[in-house]
């Protein structure tokens, strides 16, 4: 088959590599109709990331028909799925308190000890996002192996919805939600969100949802805040606008009752004193991007909610701790519990409450997969998602 | 490849000496008046020659005594136990466990069972004349609030001179307790799903052996 491969830094190609076949009893094979590029996969493109090999495979927001079955998939062939980035077994103690990402059983036990040692505790799997996770080849590609399929994969019966209205159920769309969820929000409530890319959108479109009274997106690209007005939030221009003078004064001298840092700092890189050393040589985009949780900590209310969907990996020093406790911060964080959230926001796209098209701004084959990556990289502002479809004419 | 001998090796060696039983028994063990931590987690844990390591995994399904049953069966703990290439049943409680070696041979150990409490714990120990000095226990026990079951692996050896004590030694020089912690979270893996995790594509066929 065909599929997106991590050669080195900036460096991708569409390659031709083995079919994957059924190795597990629970196993699913997909025929990729639609995979996403995602902002987290810029990267492993920029090679922030270690334990990504030479050969893998990228890509973990894909959607697809059901080709093979295993002996205890619940799949069956033709079947239409959206498959969540989280590899989840859904029977370990974690799974069972739908805490699903962090699965103790989808992470390959050779490879549960990097996380293990960075983190005390391994992280569960996800689909082609390093060895880190797994090692699991991506959805990049016209075929992908999925996993505990009888778990995780979101069957759409419904043959009205497009693709691009489901496809994002498999990460960004359920991690906007569960960030707006941690944030709390109750009616009435002005929420404060770091970051205009795909996530921070969504979590602000789920905390209008949610009943915020008002939503406030900060960000820099123009383009990306208009689609945040569009959503019926507000907007502050970081480059134009004191931030948390703003903040404090839009929320009525309070500051916000929760703020959700859609931002992260994983462009650092996960090993720790890296992080350390790029945040301390790279003052520029680096310590912006490190400086929008603290920013998001300083300014939120006294007894406030502080929601961290945004990536880290390692360590920040110079962290406002001080804050956090004075002002009695409520903090939750973690990479989504997809399969928490599958059937009530597929019912949500169905019902027409949210739409998720209004993101994708360029659809393209999946043989030009890498000339994706370079604009989505060096083009932000316009290009705000790239969608990848296997069957389309290159 | 290696780690999980660890285990394999553990319950495969050789003389079952009193002085072995008394070393899983002090690494299960408190430490008197110290803490309330197992002795093996000690900073200064003397255990003389002998090599003891122990982990313990909690696991929600099937029940405990699936748990023990399936364990019992010393044939099937080739299906977690990476580096144990087959395990026979000698007669009784006498079992042959073959063990996969470093450059491709293997090596052979008698065991029998040392002591079982059902449902709740096996030990077992090399026989006589094993170049290896090795005992094992698992203990299986409830976990709190309804959590599944905790299962405690400890493996207690002491590599011996000859070829195959040089094998052996070259198989624990990686990690025991990294190879007892990957084959605990293997058995986990099949027990709670039904099969051990992999990000491989494709079917690993034996022509590469």
């Amino acid at each position: 088959m065909r599929a997106l491969c991590y050669h080195g830094k900036q460096d991708v190609r569409v390659d031709s590599v083995p079919d994957p076949e059924i190795v597990n009893p629970r196993d699913a094979i997909i025929e990729i109709t639609s995979t996403a590029i995602c902002g987290s996969d810029l990267h492993l493109y920029d090679g922030a990331i270690p334990m990504v090999k030479a050969g893998d495979i990228l890509g973990h927001e894909f959607m697809g028909r059901v080709v093979e079955t295993g002996a205890h998939s619940t799949l069956r062939k033709g079947q239409r799925v959206v498959v969540p980035f989280v590899i989840a077994c859904g029977s370990c103690y974690f799974c069972q308190q739908q805490q699903y990402s962090a699965c103790d059983n989808s992470n390959p036990v050779d490879k549960q000890e990097m996380s293990e040692g960075l983190y005390g505790t391994p992280m569960s799997g996800l689909f082609g996002y390093s060895h880190l996770t797994g090692g699991y080849p991506g959805g990049q590609a016209e075929y992908a192996r999925v996993p505990f399929s009888d778990v995780g994969p979101i069957v759409i019966e419904d043959d009205a919805l497009d693709d691009e209205q489901v496809l994002f159920l498999s990460d960004i769309l359920p991690t906007g939600w569960m960030a707006a969820e941690n944030a709390e929000i109750s009616e009435g409530d002005t929420v404060a969100v770091w970051g205009a890319g795909p996530v921070g959108l969504f979590a602000a479109q789920s905390a209008l949802l949610m009943g915020a009274a008002r939503v406030i997106v900060i960000d820099h690209y123009p383009h990306r805040l208009e689609l945040a007005r569009g959503l019926g939030a507000e907007i502050i221009n970081f480059r134009e606008t004191d931030v948390r003078e703003a903040l404090m004064e839009m929320s009525g001298g309070t500051g916000p009752d929760a703020v959700i840092d859609a931002v992260g700092m994983e462009a650092h890189g996960f090993a720790i004193d890296n992080m350390i050393d790029i945040a301390k040589q790279k003052i520029g985009f680096g310590a912006d991007r490190a400086s929008a949780l603290k920013q998001a900590i300083l300014a939120v209310r006294k007894a406030g909610r502080v929601s961290i969907p945004g990536v880290y990996g390692g360590m920040t020093d110079k962290f406002p701790l001080g804050a956090l406790m004075e002002k009695g911060i409520t903090v939750r964080t973690g990479q989504t519990h997809v399969q928490k959230y599958s059937a009530k926001l597929l019912e949500m796209i169905a019902e027409g409450k949210i739409d998720t098209t209004f993101l994708i701004s360029h659809r393209l084959p999946l043989e030009r997969a890498a000339d994706g990556y370079a604009n989505f990289k060096n083009q932000q502002d316009d290009y705000t998602k790239v969608v990848l479809k296997p069957g389309m004419e290159a | 490849m290696q780690r999980k001998s660890l285990v394999a090796a553990g319950a495969a060696a050789g003389v079952a000496t009193l002085t072995a039983g008394l070393l899983i028994r002090r690494s299960f063990n408190h430490r008197g008046s110290r803490d309330d931590a197992p002795g093996r987690t000690a900073r200064n844990g003397d255990f003389g020659e002998y090599s003891v390591v122990g982990k313990t995994v909690t696991i929600t399904k099937p029940s405990r005594g699936e748990l023990f049953a399936f364990w019992r069966d010393f044939t099937n703990l080739p299906a977690f136990m990476e580096n144990l290439e087959r395990v026979e049943r000698l007669s009784g409680d006498r079992w042959r466990w073959t063990i996969k070696a470093p450059g491709g041979g293997s090596v052979d150990v008698e065991t029998e069972i040392a002591q079982e409490r059902a449902d709740e714990l096996i030990a077992w120990r090399s026989v006589e004349g094993s170049d290896i000095d090795t005992e094992g226990r698992v203990r299986f026990r409830d976990a709190p609030g309804g959590r599944g079951t905790e299962v405690e692996l400890i493996v207690a050896y002491m590599p011996p001179l000859g070829t195959a004590g040089r094998i052996v030694a070259k198989l624990f020089q990686r990690e025991p307790r990294i190879q007892a912690r990957r084959d605990l979270r293997r058995f986990r893996m099949l027990m709670e799903t039904g099969e051990i995790a992999t990000s491989d594509n494709r079917l690993q066929r034996e022509e590469t052996a």
